[in-house]
């Protein structure tokens, strides 16, 4: 079990950081919760990449001299990538809570849901 | 070790980050994690990725989430649920975390030279990128030359995200509402 852990504890730290990332997804009412939720979630998988990418004795994917061998830089060009492409969805999640907030006065999941729920039930038809 | 600590510390600062009820500090805690995270790169070697983080990740998305808080409440005010809904969402993620922990079983060992990701591709880019392209930074060349069209495609998805949220923000006109 010990052996276990020390072997692999990185992903292991990543599974705990995924969960409290999807548990403010799932859980919390609050629009700007979810969306802090959903940036620990990405960075999770992040981290899952650049430790795959690891190596023993690796030095930094940079040509040198005296390098024994070089971390896996694939991981690194494609989180490079999706950092950016994150930041941009989260961009676009902030502006669509603006509009909501715009829309209904509050950024509370549960509220939204009774005015809605009032506007639908006070109208005759819809 | 010093990994493991920064590690278990990022754990801490996203507890956090998702239960302070003030949500000006949520964001701070974010940037702070985003910080922290950008120290473990560094110490993963993956210092491309660093910068980016340190920028993009702890700079740029905080600045946007206070822009805005600014507009609405800054406090969290939710009703805490009651019953099966209080502790369903904690289910969901235990049985999640458990099939997580039982997938990792079957992953390679952490620094581990022979993992199959070391086997593919990344040897070829190693060994010809500096000849090919006359970089000495590999993600560099990788980044811009071997897979440029990757680099195209997010430049596509910024641009893409970049007009979504000019319309969404944009000042509708009075007579049109």
């Amino acid at each position: 079990m010990i052996d276990f852990i020390a072997a692999k504890y990185n992903y292991l730290i990543c599974v705990c950081l995924m969960m409290i990332g999807f548990y403010a997804v799932i859980a919390k009412q609050n629009l700007m919760k979810k969306i802090i939720g959903l940036s620990i979630f990405q960075t999770s998988v992040f981290l899952f990449y650049i430790s795959m990418a690891k190596v023993t004795d690796g030095t930094a994917p940079i040509v040198w001299e005296g390098a024994v061998r070089y971390d896996n830089p694939l991981p690194h060009v494609l989180i490079l990538t999706a950092i950016v492409v994150s930041v941009s969805t989260t961009a676009v999640a902030i502006a669509l809570m603006i509009n909501i907030y715009k829309a209904y006065g509050t950024i509370e999941d549960s509220k939204i849901r009774e005015i809605e729920a009032g506007e639908s039930g006070g109208s005759v038809s819809r | 070790m010093i990994n493991l600590m920064l590690l278990l510390f990022l754990v801490v600062i996203a507890i956090a980050a998702i239960q302070a009820k003030d949500l000006l500090n949520s964001i701070m805690y974010l940037s702070v994690y985003s910080l922290f995270m950008a120290l473990v790169w560094t110490e993963l070697n993956a210092v491309d990725v660093a910068f980016t983080e340190a920028a993009v990740g702890a700079g740029v998305s905080g600045v946007f989430m206070i822009a805005a808080l600014t507009r609405m409440n800054r406090f969290e005010s939710s009703r805490e649920r009651t019953g099966l809904g209080k502790y369903f969402p904690m289910a969901v993620v235990a049985v999640t975390a458990a099939m997580l922990f039982y997938a990792t079983v079957d992953m390679p060992a952490y620094m581990d030279p022979e993992a199959p990701i070391h086997k593919h591709v990344a040897p070829y880019y190693i060994e010809h990128s500096e000849h090919e392209t006359g970089s000495v930074n590999i993600v560099t060349s990788v980044l811009a030359s071997y897979r440029g069209f990757d680099t195209l495609g997010e430049t596509s998805v910024v641009f893409t995200a970049a007009i979504s949220v000019i319309l969404l923000l944009r000042r509708r006109d009075k007579n049109e509402k």
